[in-house]
């Protein structure tokens, strides 16, 4: 009797610690659906009625948000291809191939890794900037091609170890090079790694702020992170359409999330990723 | 033909012949295969942390040329206010999140660790706000936020608690960060969760036998053997938490008030990206990275005593 009012409390507990977690986005969520008049309502409306889809039309309206869309896919795209074909391509280098200093290298990269970026943001923009590359997507998507961080390059290095031997030894003895090797036989194999690196990539640039930030200034070079910015502001007080505005942002990683929850949730322990 | 180079040549004969053909092919794959990341690594970031060393030597507006001025850039940074102000924001806001955030996400994963039905759908709720982009999370708080009509101060009404000014008031706001980074902690929680299905069931057996409570297997049991990811969770934690930046910058874009949340990489975007002071900049950038080292090193030479590797002494 008492190990189940124990576990009932249990319960009760884990079910209001989760509408804790879940209340802010769902109160985004219904707010982006409500009258104007109903969002200041006091005691505060829940489920939003009547429901206003119109919020969301309304946002196209406000703000060029398609191109703001439009610009954030370009970038991920982009992004995405670099991170996973680079980060595989680098990873079989250090996994596979014997070379003279590889060691030394490697523990370079891994010492990467604990580098804070705000080190290298200022010089970064120095480079770029000469280069001409300000107010374009080039300084968002180039470093991507170049090995796509380290911290992923770390981590399909460790899955390719796993991966054995005998695989790439075989087609070595019928002849094939090692690009052959690395295509034909390594990158099929890599599918549950780069699943995971991609996806984390993905949530990475769709939702990063602070290179678009610096980067990219023109009103229709605007990322929708960037752009959104408008939105916050003390004087402009419909709320309902700023949600609704920021949902296009948080639609898509959701669904990335739900469809891949399983790959997601793998993927988190795998890398680690930790948000700021 | 001098001694010395005969030595010189016959020891080059010695790599050839160490190095047969297919292997000396091997090694330029491999410096092809790695280009790409040795091309970034030179250009984003060795070359970038030299230039950022040699800069904070200079005065620079990116206009006219920059200005060699010794030491004088660190010398300003001891004397000016913002720069202690944005360091102890920044420790502050670090002091108290990051521990907060590794117990919360510990206790979670431990309920979440437990064998009850539905766990799966406790596991996303409690994950979900982990990957709120950040611009959206902010327009979000900052309504929630808000001092009139904001939810936080809604439900303090509903409970008849006095309502706060939460960012306006140099006295809230910073916990009004910490408060809100407590909604993130879904990434260490389930970097917790893997580590506790980690743990073998028979250590919790053996200590059932011996007679030993659920807070007793906690510190006996739990504790120790998750005291390696207990370790990943915080150097992680620090480093991401002394970089704060998006939710500031776009909540109290001015540092707040009485600049209570201007925190170091709020402080380094201003003068770097706004006022285009780029030697100073570098310059606290560099003592930004000195203390973020400082502080992951301090963690780890410190871990040596608390942290348990199963299968070796570590020292």
């Amino acid at each position: 009797m008492i190990a189940l009012v124990k576990r009932g409390l249990l319960y009760v507990f884990m079910a209001a610690l989760g509408i804790v977690f879940l209340t802010p986005m769902l109160w985004l969520a219904s707010t982006s659906l409500k009258e104007q008049g109903q969002v200041f309502a006091y005691p505060p409306v829940f489920v939003p009625d009547p429901v206003r889809f119109a919020n969301y039309l309304d946002a196209f309206a406000r703000a060029p948000l398609f191109v703001w869309l439009t610009n954030t896919i370009t970038i991920t795209v982009f992004a995405l291809i670099g991170t996973l074909l680079t980060c595989s391509l680098v990873a079989y280098g250090f996994a596979r191939l014997r070379f003279p200093g590889r060691n030394v290298l490697f523990v370079l990269l891994l010492s990467t890794m604990m580098l804070p970026d705000v080190v290298t943001l200022v010089p970064q923009f120095v480079l770029f900037k000469s280069l001409g590359w300000v107010d374009t997507f080039l300084p968002l998507i180039v470093p991507s091609f170049l090995g796509g961080g380290a911290f992923n390059i770390f981590l399909v290095r460790q899955f390719y170890l796993t991966i054995p031997r005998d695989f790439d030894e075989a087609a070595r003895l019928d002849g094939a090079s090692n690009w052959r090797i690395w295509w034909h036989i390594i990158l099929p194999l890599s599918r549950p790694v780069l699943i995971a690196v991609g996806i984390f990539s993905f949530v990475f640039h769709w939702n990063d702020f602070l290179a678009p930030l610096i980067y990219l200034q023109s009103e229709g070079n605007k990322t929708l992170a960037l752009g959104l910015r408008a939105f916050i502001s003390p004087t402009d007080a419909s709320w309902n359409i700023s949600m609704a505005a920021s949902m296009f942002l948080v639609i898509p990683v959701l669904l990335v999330f739900f469809v891949a929850q399983r790959s997601f949730i793998r993927g988190v322990v795998m890398t680690g990723i930790q948000g700021r | 033909m001098s001694v010395d180079t005969v030595a010189r040549t016959r020891r080059r004969a010695n790599v050839r012949r160490r190095m047969p053909r297919h292997r000396v092919r091997e090694a330029i794959d491999g410096y092809l295969f790695i280009a790409p990341w040795l091309v970034g690594f030179v250009f984003l970031v060795s070359g970038p942390m030299i230039a950022s060393l040699l800069m904070s030597f200079t005065e620079w507006d990116l206009l006219s040329s920059p200005r060699w001025i010794g030491l004088a850039n660190f010398q300003q940074l001891f004397s000016d206010p913002l720069v202690g102000k944005s360091l102890y924001n920044t420790a502050f806001f670090t002091f108290f999140s990051v521990p907060l955030n590794l117990a919360a996400a510990l206790g979670a994963a431990l309920l979440l660790n437990l064998r009850i039905r539905g766990r799966s759908v406790f596991r996303t709720a409690f994950y979900l706000p982990a990957i709120m982009p950040a611009v959206a999370n902010a327009i979000l708080w900052f309504w929630i936020l808000n001092p009139e009509v904001g939810l936080a101060n809604l439900l303090l009404r509903r409970f008849g608690l006095p309502e706060l000014r939460w960012l306006e008031d140099p006295a809230t706001a910073k916990p009004a960060f910490i408060l809100m980074t407590m909604w993130g902690i879904g990434n260490s929680m389930v970097i917790f969760l893997a580590g506790l299905q980690g743990v073998p069931q028979s250590l919790y057996d053996a200590a059932l036998v011996d007679g030993a409570g659920a807070w007793q297997r906690f510190r006996a049991v739990t504790l120790p053997m998750l005291s390696p990811v207990i370790l990943f969770n915080l150097v992680l934690g620090i480093i991401g938490s002394f970089q704060i930046f998006t939710s500031a910058y776009l909540l109290t874009q001015d540092g707040g008030p009485e600049q209570s949340t201007l925190f170091s990489v709020l402080y380094l975007y201003r003068l770097g990206f706004e006022q285009f002071r780029m030697g100073y900049a570098s310059a606290y950038a560099w003592l930004l990275f000195l203390v973020i080292m400082v502080f992951s090193l301090v963690q780890l030479g410190m871990s040596r005593r608390w942290v348990y590797y199963e299968g070796g002494d570590q020292r």
